[in-house]
């Protein structure tokens, strides 16, 4: 018993904690634009040869110098957008963490609505339809008692034991 | 001699799988029991063949015989036996046979039980089963034979071939590339294992669901036969993610254990199916609903069964998996087109004679909760399908390959995952029927208004993410909901039966497994999404160049840089360690050791994080690299993970949750015998 306070605790005291360390930011590193900063940019960015790594995380040279190539563009003021069109423009949109919104990239977006619309009219109708057929046919008394969890466990018990 | 053997066996496994199928199908069609019969037997036979073959490889492995052109690929002479020995999974020929395996031992299993109920159903068992085997040993056997040996051609150049090409040498290379690097980890070893496990399970309830249609049963038989079956299923997929996830954490290096990796995603595809399956069946169970819906997503659960295997060992996606790349990919796409089609056409056929009584007395009834449960899980399923096949459908249109990364899936399928859980803290209240707003409203109100504590107190303490504040709201909510649910079942047979309260609740949970056991799964989802909201919402982090004796600072934590040694390891690789002081708001917590592991013959380097890992929180300290400036610099990034260890914890009690609901039931007559024994005891016994 002892363990789960203690576990409850734990979880109590950290989720508390999670609400103050949000504002506290890492340290400064002089001048140039510091790791923080360039991976703020490239983490918006993925590895242009690698598969599916953000290059915020890539552990390849080559990735080591893209961020090199975002400190720099940083350290002359370039904003994040500026970056990131930067690489679009050498080396494709794959580069972008997620489609632009333009041509047919418009399906990503469009389409999660859509199903989540088209199956919620389904389902809708659904539940309609079968609802009236329960009206249409003859309802045995089963107005459920003041508790119908218990009464579920008794019939269970009933049927079981 | 021993690839001979080992390629022989996989021939007559082959063999043996297309004439298991024939011969049921025609035993099925002509009333012939005996080729019923036979086809069962060769069925049965196909696991010792298919072991053979498998033992074969892992002697070729193991014997270093790296003539043989998968030995070369996936093992070294510095790799220890036991990777030598998991290298059967580490590479694509060897895991298609492994998988094959596994499929084969399922297949047998189903042989073996007692027949005499669905005597109808086993030929097309036989044969979607052996269909399914006979389609991957094809695979194996025409396209990606691990038993080919490395051939010097009159030219010069290199070939692989089982049998020697004219005018060619056999090669004898000395040592081979070894496992790659990011296999070689615990977590890699039995991921695959548990992920196979549970594709190939899930091939056991739509081979019953394929027989029921094809013999007409319009019952719930089927879903009564496999119910146990799915839930093994459902478990080692739940098992191989989480492991996965593990792996990721320990060994890829980004701080985080899933990364929306379309290979993770394919994984997960068929869990959601099945998870969406495992509810309604039970509404099928209860009520005789859902019949052509339960169909649905059993033929939907084994494409996407198939879909995943496909992605992972074709290599058409690119990803972290893409090692396993290869030409396979078309046979595969036409087999999972066929097969669904075939499926599909079959659903239809029937479709008429499983018309159910299909009634909804109230919209807060448990069967339609569920309804809206297997709605959102289909709506994740179908987004997420969308952002995998994306970046295929654009390079196919227009040439632009894109990314779909983490963001896009986190703002979409984030609102569909709080829906789930709020569903999980009602649906448990609920009753089959006539559940009505006032009786549902009378049960809930406690349970959600001891749960507002919590959102309360988080705005209180200062928290201002009002993402994570819904969803720690709703998962106290399931938690206290469940809880509740566990005391009121125990409490109520403690008055009946009089018996003490942790007894009444032993017992409870053992009368109903699977109710029971889903609600320990339940709280296993409760734990896990307190880690996922923790990492997701408040993971920090910082980045820093260091010289020797300087600190890097995040939140509450200080990291002093010590210094760093390079030192050569037996197996090939060339570590950097470096050695960092803790301190803990002001006060000593240990060393790390971050490092990174340069494998030189694969010429690839690994990340391994350097953690101190706490229940509330994770500092998560990666060496990113030590170009020398001044004194012999490193850079380090950290990540603080606040709670992700509930993500772990979570994943064992879903685990034993499973396990609690899928663990078999005690024969009937057992039953029987007991309850006679008891009723004859005196009262009080």
């Amino acid at each position: 018993m002892r363990r789960y306070s203690s576990l409850l605790a734990s979880l109590l005291v950290a989720i508390v904690a999670m609400g103050s360390t949000l504002t506290e930011t890492a340290l400064a590193q002089g001048d140039q634009p510091t790791d923080d900063e360039v991976n703020a940019v490239a983490k918006g960015l993925y590895c242009p040869v690698c598969e599916n790594v953000p290059l915020d995380v890539c552990p390849t040279q080559a990735c080591k110098q893209w961020r090199e190539t975002i400190r720099d563009k940083l350290a002359q003021n370039w904003s994040q957008e500026q970056i990131e069109q930067y690489f679009v423009s050498q080396y494709g949109d794959r580069v972008l963490a997620t489609p632009p919104a333009s041509g047919l990239n418009w399906l990503v977006y469009l389409l999660p609505p859509v199903i989540f619309i088209a199956g919620a009219v389904i389902l809708g109708g659904a539940i309609r339809s079968w609802r009236k057929v329960s009206r249409t046919v003859a309802q045995p008394a089963d107005e459920p008692s003041a508790d119908p969890y218990l009464e579920r466990v008794e019939e269970e018990l009933r049927r079981r034991d | 001699m021993i690839e001979g053997i080992g390629f022989a066996a996989l021939v007559i496994s082959f063999l043996l799988a297309l004439y298991g199928a024939g011969a049921a199908a025609y035993g099925a069609t002509r009333g012939r029991a005996e080729w019923v019969e036979s086809a069962r037997r060769a069925m049965l036979l196909s696991w010792p063949m298919i072991s053979v073959a498998a033992l074969a490889i892992i002697l070729l492995l193991v014997g270093a015989r790296y003539d043989i052109a998968y030995v070369a690929k996936v093992t070294s002479n510095s790799m220890p036996a036991y990777l030598k020995i998991t290298a059967l999974w580490g590479g694509q020929e060897g895991s298609l046979v492994f998988w094959s395996w596994l499929m084969a031992a399922f297949a047998s299993a189903v042989g073996l039980r007692k027949w005499d109920r669905d005597r109808d159903l086993l030929p097309w068992v036989i044969v979607v089963t052996m269909i399914t085997l006979a389609f991957f040993l094809s695979l194996i056997i025409f396209f990606e034979n691990p038993f080919s040996r490395i051939w010097i051609t009159a030219e010069g150049g290199q070939a692989f071939a089982f049998f020697r090409p004219e005018g060619a040498q056999a090669a004898s290379p000395v040592d081979g590339q070894g496992l790659n690097p990011l296999l070689r980890h615990p977590g890699m070893i039995i991921h695959p294992p548990m992920l196979y496990l549970g594709f190939v399970a899930f091939v056991i309830p739509y081979a019953f669901a394929m027989a029921a249609l094809i013999t007409g049963r319009s019952d719930d038989r089927w879903i009564r036969v496999t119910r146990r079956w799915t839930l093994v299923a459902w478990l080692f997929l739940a098992l191989g993610l989480i492991l996965g996830g593990r792996w990721a954490y320990d060994v890829l290096g980004w701080g985080g254990y899933w990364g929306w990796d379309p290979v993770e995603i394919a994984a997960f595809m068929p869990w959601l199916a099945g998870t969406a399956f495992l509810h309604s069946v039970m509404v099928q169970e209860k009520k005789g609903m859902l019949k052509h819906w339960n169909m649905l997503l059993i033929i939907l659960t084994y494409s996407l069964v198939l879909f995943g295997t496909f992605l992972t060992r074709s290599g058409v996606l690119s990803s972290v998996h893409a090692f396993a790349q290869s030409a396979i990919g078309p046979m595969f796409f036409a087999f999972i087109g066929i097969s669904f089609v075939v499926s599909l056409w079959l659903l239809l056929k029937r479709w008429g004679e499983l018309r159910g009584v299909n009634q909804i007395n109230s919209i807060v009834s448990r069967e339609s909760l569920f309804l809206v449960n297997n709605f959102l899980f289909i709506v994740i399923l179908a987004v997420l399908f969308l952002g995998v096949i994306f970046p295929l459908v654009s390079e196919l249109f227009t040439g632009q390959t894109v990314t779909v990364g983490p963001e896009w899936y986190e703002r979409i399928v984030g609102p569909l995952f709080a829906g789930l859980l709020l569903l999980m803290g009602v649906a448990p209240l609920s009753a089959y029927g006539s559940s009505s707003w006032r009786t549902l409203g009378k049960l809930i109100w406690l349970p959600v208004a001891i749960s507002l504590v919590i959102p309360a107190l988080l705005l209180i303490t200062g928290m201002r993410s009002a993402a994570a504040i819904l969803g720690y709201w709703l998962a106290s909510l399931v938690a206290i909901v469940t809880l509740y649910e566990f005391w009121r079942g125990a409490s109520a047979r403690h008055r009946r039966h009089g018996e003490i309260l942790p007894v009444a609740l032993v017992r409870m949970a053992g009368r109903n497994r699977r109710r029971y056991g889903g609600y320990v799964i339940h709280l296993g989802v409760v734990l896990m999404a307190f880690g996922i909201i923790g990492i997701e919402v408040f993971q920090t982090e910082t980045q820093g160049t260091l010289a020797r004796g300087e600190q890097l600072t995040l939140g509450r934590y200080v990291m002093v840089y010590e210094g760093l040694t390079r030192f050569n390891a037996e197996d090939g690789r060339e570590i950097s360690r470096a050695e960092l002081s803790i301190y803990k708001d002001g006060r000593s917590v240990g060393k790390l050791f971050p490092r990174q592991d340069f494998y030189l013959v694969q010429n690839q380097p690994m990340t391994i994080p350097g953690v101190r890992s706490t229940l509330e929180e994770d500092l998560y300290v990666l060496l990113v690299g030590w170009e020398p400036i001044g004194q012999g610099g490193a850079t380090f990034k950290i990540y603080h993970n606040p709670l992700v260890n509930f993500v772990w914890l979570g994943g064992v009690v879903f685990i034993l949750g499973t396990l609690v609901a899928a663990w078999p039931d005690r024969e009937p007559e057992t039953v029987r015998r007991r309850s006679a024994h008891a009723q004859a005891l005196p009262a009080g016994d």
